[in-house]
């Protein structure tokens, strides 16, 4: 290895160049997997009816140009948010979701109790992107006059460069609200296929150029930021039109996707064959099927499906070096460390992730939603640690804290029946009057179940029966649906918060169970103390929730939010109480991420974490892969 | 770790305190409707209460004793039953049970007894609201100073006087022993410790569970006395760290977000056990704690004993103090309740964190008129003391200037007339001081004496000897009172010392004197360790603020105040010097290398009286046992002698040549050589 990274670069580049382009060769025969994509199109087709014109033709969700439908400066579709109309009422706009078009009652008593926020101090962020701000780009002649060559489409326009600068860390949401543009990539490209992508890259490593892959742009840890220092012409290689389902293997329930296809679209198409993958994160709206895999995501009903370690088969990677593969499609080998390992969590460091085969399952039967109340925080982690010990979790089980709870309450639509409000009134006197519970301690657990309709119904007497055990109460199907709608609001609400000098942000760790109670105590009270510390002027809100459980421990999701009225520089604030909890988190035995990934945000702990010597494996397949940093969005090492 | 104790300043008593007399606003109450008034402590925001029963369950069902109780089991070949068994006899005989009805009998009694004992009792209200919004907090740990059997209960008693959860504290096992008052006192939240625990390891295993999950279920305060034992010299002792570990192991291991500590300084114009104590140090044994002998003991009930200050600390969170001091992700590769010994740098922690609280205690504390005069008049040779007496003017002279370097040293004075209402003349305060103090001096035609006690009907006249331990028992009590107020002076005293032994007033030639002062006198006198440097400063920038020292960045020179203050300061170390000196010279005059315990306290005695009365020795207190064994203990820190045996009779090597380099370098005689001892980490 060390002869070869010292070794010759430019005839080193030649082999390179070489065996790229016998791998492309290769790869312009496949007819037949062709065919398999025109059978799953035509589906796709007969569906176009039911979705709106706006989006592209095949019904992906996904166009090039992603300002046609997304926001610039904020979370998911424009036509979507938050916002108090002229009575001072909450409401969601747009048609999307299950909330959109309805009032919000509780939003505003509930935002300006938690946060001493008020409808009259608010802070806009600025309506359009000004093009001036941005900084003209680096143009590297000769790789755009080769790349142009190819056909491959691409963009110096500032709109879509400033769309792939960023990701949702609220920093970079804060900036661009305030109309602030830093370092951001200078050219966008679409590649098509996998073909184009060889050539792009092949192309970059002549010429020079840092190539960054965008997938949904969801990312949570810096790692889409440009490095400041990087001085090369830095091209953002967005993936989102390689989107196809190149087959599907019944046979084997495998399905062959290319990496760019966002969670939404490729659980619809799934669908329409009678399929699923089951892998559904939080963002499964806009993250891409690469992006799970360069982040080692976990989905929602991992409980069944798996995270993507154990739902993915095969993958294909193009790097620097060469195409990255295994031979064959084996359930599992013994070949040495699994190469996939590499490539999951690289994180956009070695390669673009091209090609993805993934599990799928027949769709589920019947699917039945359901919470708990318990009467504490302690007897719902004691539930679900029993739960994960009789190995019997729900495809889903999330127990949220008090504060969750009540944050829950607030974002409950208006109620059109008064028979549906007392109904809700009479549910709410029996829990705490009549059982005893305190309304500032109950917490709830949100669960959902899946398969066939015998089985689930079975399953549920069992998890409910374990509740009993801790006290939990069956608090009906309704708050649990509710619960699962709000994750894909929520997002949208960070956006309104920051329209009245509210702040925030989620991070998660896993942990031994054994950890767990102590972990969400001292890392929610190590934010008090910290936001006290560091002059914010308002209690913040510090609440966290269990997600997922495991053999050996669980997942736990922080959310922390302030009104920084006051404060100078409520950024940095931030950023110094969301370092303080992550060290509390790693202090009290939680990993430095679950799911999220490192990025550039959580780099610097990634020494102790994986330790020197893990480190230098890291870096000597990152100097092995990409000697000249081609993909040098700098994350993770 | 050079590092510590930032902000020492801030930590410790805020400024000028107000203190309220809490008998004066209960004295028109009566005592039974006083015992029974509403106790109404604001709720704990984390914890639910717990009662003594569900403490024990949880204790005895811990993940923690049920590996060790395994270990025990398969090394003493007994059945894990039988040594549950055992787990659950010592639960019995260390577990509280407080209890409200039994604090309404102690607050009852108290009250009856400290009106009359106390003309008052002061705590500072501040520190008090502090303390009540931190225990609604998270866990609290009191840590009062420990000068009397008093300490006991009085903070419980000001707890339950204030609407403050009322603490489990940490007692001694022989006040288990007493009958009645034993269950009394465990109802009044006390737990009982056993004094010798060697390497008893389940015993260690159930005290350190027992303690670590009060703190952890944080349902009441937890009461401790770092020092361990009572102080029968009224100094501070150095600090005993096993319960402190057991205290910070909760916050290392994340089990609770924090721990506060609170300490508290316990203050007696007079003290109870004053004359017991100074027979102790003779070697007089202490009298078995017995109901029998506290009925006995009523008759110091008939006496005055002045005021009492309880100061309470501001409230100090262990999370901010360790901030970069402990890597809690030690933790994270093991379960945390397998046993564990605390590695090196949680072990220094704890030994830090010990000692900060003692010097806190101290900067806590007040110091009364009657504890400096003390020190003044301990600078007259006994003999004059006892014979021709001190002129009273010049007593009242010398108090007022030693009152004013005391000021400027930072000490904080319990000086009546402190505030308008109760002006007092300061030769009224010290006629006060001196009557209620008749114990240990008299006053007559104007001069004052060292009292000693009377002489027992006896047929043969005394021996020189008899007569030697007559005074050494009016000498320690009286030096116990100067040893209330010596944390004021040691620092820049010891800074005098180094500039006589060395004559020397180069800076660094004096901080290494100084710091070797600080190593021989490290059982007398706390310091913090790994803060010479810090307390070198200290002494320099003190000495420099009453004008008796010059400072600059080289040399340390004599200025104007300084030819009063240094030889009194010096003066003021000279019976410690000497005494060490002694012993030192006792050690390398012995034919023998190798001595037990036992046969070297009885031998040294012997060996200073013998001095005493030929007149070659001139102070008394190197009779008292405290001082032999700190020599002891000091000289075991610096490598000149050894411990060879550690069953029951502990034995030790003396190594002549070290002990008398020490001495030389005491004396001056040879420039002192830092001998690198090693953190203190006993447990």
């Amino acid at each position: 290895m060390a002869s070869n990274s010292s070794g010759d670069s430019s005839s080193r580049h030649q082999t390179a160049r070489h065996r790229l382009s016998v791998i492309a060769g290769h790869l312009q025969r496949p007819a037949d997997s062709n065919a398999a994509v025109l059978a799953v199109e035509c589906k796709a087709q007969g569906t176009t009816p039911n979705i709106r014109t706006g989006v592209r033709s095949e019904g992906r969700t996904v166009p090039r140009r992603r300002q046609e439908i997304m926001k610039w400066n904020g979370w998911g579709y424009s036509d979507s948010r938050f916002l108090f109309n002229k009575k001072g009422q909450a409401e969601f706009t747009g048609k999307r979701y299950r909330l959109s078009g309805m009032i919000i009652p509780g939003l505003k008593d509930w935002l300006e109790s938690t946060f001493g926020a008020s409808l009259q101090h608010k802070a806009p962020a600025t309506p359009i992107l000004n093009s001036s701000a941005v900084q003209p780009p680096t143009v590297n002649e000769a790789f755009v006059e080769e790349l142009r060559s190819t056909g491959v489409p691409f963009s110096h326009e500032a709109e879509d460069r400033v769309f792939r600068s960023h990701g949702h860390c609220l920093h970079e949401i804060f900036a661009l609200r305030e109309g602030k543009i830093g370092r951001i990539p200078d050219m966008v490209v679409w590649p098509n296929c996998h073909n184009d992508v060889v050539k792009i890259v092949e192309l970059a490593c002549k010429h020079n150029v840092c190539l960054i892959p965008y997938g949904g742009g969801t990312s949570v840890s810096s790692a889409l930021e440009c490095p400041p220092e990087e001085t090369r012409s830095i091209v953002s290689l967005d993936t989102s039109q390689m989107n196809r389902i190149l087959w599907i293997d019944e046979k084997n329930l495998t399905a062959r996707v290319e990496s760019g296809i966002v969670g939404q679209d490729l659980e619809r198409l799934l669908n329409e064959s009678g399929y699923c993958t089951g892998h559904e994160p939080d963002s499964m709206e806009f993250s891409s099927l690469g992006g799970w895999v360069a982040t080692r995501a976990s989905g929602m009903k991992k409980n069944i499906y798996g995270n993507i370690e154990d739902l993915v088969v095969h993958i294909k990677t193009v790097t620097p070096r060469g195409v990255i593969e295994k031979s064959c499609q084996g359930p599992r080998m013994s070949t040495g460390p699994d190469i996939h390992h590499f490539i999951m969590g690289s994180e956009g460091t070695l390669g673009v992730v091209t090609e993805v085969t993934i599990k799928i399952r027949p769709m589920p039967e019947y699917q039945k939603y359901g919470s708990v109340v318990f009467p504490n925080f302690e007897q719902g982690v004691a539930c679900l640690r029993e739960v994960a010990k009789q190995r019997c979790a729900p495809a889903s089980i999330r127990l949220m804290d008090n504060e969750q709870f009540k944050f829950g309450h607030a974002l409950k639509p208006q109620v059109s029946s008064i028979f549906t409000s007392f109904l809700d009134g009479l549910k709410k006197f029996y829990i705490t009057k009549f059982k005893g519970f305190d309304p500032n301690h109950l917490c709830v657990a949100t669960l959902l179940f899946e398969g066939d309709r015998e089985k689930v119904l079975q399953h549920e007497k069992q998890v409910y029966d374990i509740a009993a055990k801790f006290g939990g109460l069956a608090a009906g199907e309704d708050n649990g649906q509710r619960g699962y709608i709000m994750t894909f609001v929520i997002a949208y609400l960070r956006d309104l918060g920051m329209d009245y000098y509210v702040i925030g942000e989620s991070f998660e760790t896993s942990v031994p169970w054994d950890r767990v109670l102590d972990i969400c105590r001292n890392v929610k009270a190590r934010i008090v103390r910290e936001c006290k510390d560091k002059g914010v002027q308002f209690p913040p809100l510090s609440t966290c929730r269990v997600t997922q459980t495991y053999d050996a421990g669980a997942c736990v999701y922080f959310y922390f939010a302030f009104n920084y009225r006051g404060l100078s520089d409520p950024v940095h604030v931030y950023e110094q109480v969301e370092h303080a909890a992550r060290e509390e988190v790693l202090a009290n035995g939680g990993s430095l991420s679950h799911h999220h990934g490192v990025g550039k945000l959580r780099k610097e702990w990634m020494r102790e974490t994986v330790s020197t010597v893990g480190m230098g494996m890291l870096q000597s397949v990152k100097d092995y892969v990409d000697p000249n940093n081609i993909f040098g969005n700098r994350n993770l090492l | 770790m050079a590092n510590t104790y930032r902000g020492l300043g801030k930590i410790g008593l805020q400024d000028e305190e107000e203190f309220v007399d809490i008998l004066e606003d209960k004295r028109h109450c009566s005592d039974l409707s006083f015992a029974f008034r509403t106790f109404s402590p604001p709720p704990h925001k984390g914890a639910a209460p717990c009662s003594a029963a569900e403490l024990n369950k949880a204790v005895l069902e811990s993940q923690y004793l049920r590996y060790v109780i395994q270990e025990v089991a398969v090394e003493t070949g007994s059945s894990v039953e039988e040594v549950r068994g055992e787990v659950r006899r010592t639960l019995g005989e260390m577990s509280q049970n407080l209890q409200l009805r039994f604090i309404r009998l102690m607050a009852f009694t108290f009250r009856k007894v400290f009106k009359r004992l106390f003309s008052a009792i002061y705590v500072n209200v501040e520190g008090l609201n502090a303390l009540q919004q931190a225990a609604q907090e998270g866990p609290v740990i009191l840590m009062p100073n420990h000068r009397s059997y008093v300490d006991f209960l009085v903070v419980s008693y000001i707890m339950f006087s204030y609407d403050i959860p009322l603490p489990v504290i940490a007692a001694g096992i022989p006040l288990a022993g007493m009958k009645i008052v034993g269950e009394i006192l465990r109802g009044s939240g006390a737990f009982f410790i056993r004094r010798a625990i060697g390497s008893d390891k389940l015993y260690w295993a159930v005290l350190s569970e027992y303690v670590r999950t009060i703190v952890r279920k944080g349902f009441a305060p937890l009461e401790f006395f770092v020092e361990g034992l009572r102080s029968r010299t009224l100094k501070s002792l150095p600090p005993k760290l096993g319960m402190m570990h057991m205290i910070l192991e909760p916050f290392f291991k994340g089990e609770v977000f924090d721990v506060t500590l609170l300490p508290i300084s316990i203050s007696y114009d007079r003290v109870l056990e004053e004359s017991l104590l100074a027979h102790e140090l003779l070697g007089v044994p202490k009298p078995r704690e017995s109901t029998a002998g506290l009925l006995k003991a009523s008759k110091v009930l008939q006496e005055n004993y002045g005021c009492m200050h309880v100061n309470f600390g501001r409230p100090l969170s262990v999370r901010r103090l360790c901030e970069g001091k402990i890597n809690r992700c030690q933790y994270n590769h093991m379960p945390r309740d397998l046993p564990q010994k605390p590695n090196a740098e949680a072990q220094a922690c704890g030994s830090w964190l010990a000692h900060l609280m003692v010097r806190v205690q101290e900067e806590g504390s007040l110091t009364s008129p009657w504890s400096l005069m003390a020190c003044v008049l301990l600078q007259v040779p006994t003999a004059a003391l006892t014979e021709e007496g001190l002129l009273f003017h010049q007593l009242t002279e010398q108090t007022l200037w030693l009152r004013k370097l005391a000021l400027d040293f930072g000490a904080h004075l319990s000086w009546p007339g402190g505030c308008a209402m109760e002006k007092a003349s300061d030769p009224d305060v010290m006629s006060s001081a001196v009557a209620l103090h008749r114990s240990v001096v008299y006053r007559k035609a104007g001069r004052v004496y060292l009292l000693l006690a009377d002489e027992p009907e006896r047929k043969h006249p005394p021996s020189p000897e008899e007569d030697t331990m007559r005074t050494a028992a009016a000498v320690l009590m009286l030096a116990s009172y100067r040893n209330q107020s010596l944390h004021v002076f040691v620092r820049p005293a010891l800074l005098a010392l180094a500039m006589s032994v060395t004559k020397s007033t180069q800076r660094d030639e004096l901080l290494t004197c100084f710091c070797f002062l600080q190593d021989v006198f490290g059982n007398e006198f706390i310091f913090i360790p790994g803060r010479s440097s810090e307390d070198f400063e200290e002494a320099c920038s003190l000495l420099k603020k009453c004008k008796a020292l010059h400072v600059s960045q080289r040399e340390v020179t004599v200025s104007d105040a300084g030819p009063e203050v240094l030889p009194f300061l010096q003066e003021l170390l000279r019976p410690f010097v000497d005494s060490y000196q002694l012993m030192f010279r006792f050690l390398c005059e012995e034919s023998d290398c190798v001595f037990t315990e036992k046969e070297f306290l009885p031998a040294v005695r012997a060996f200073a009286t013998k001095l005493v009365v030929s007149g070659e020795l001139p102070t008394y207190e190197a009779l008292s046992s405290d001082v032999q064994k700190n020599v002891l203990s000091a000289l075991l820190r610096l490598g000149a002698v050894t411990k060879i045996k550690t069953s029951e009779n502990n034995q030790y090597k003396v190594n002549k040549t070290a002990v008398r380099r020490t001495g030389d370098m005491l004396a001056g005689r040879i420039p002192p050589q830092i001998t690198q001892a090693a953190p203190d980490a006993r447990l």
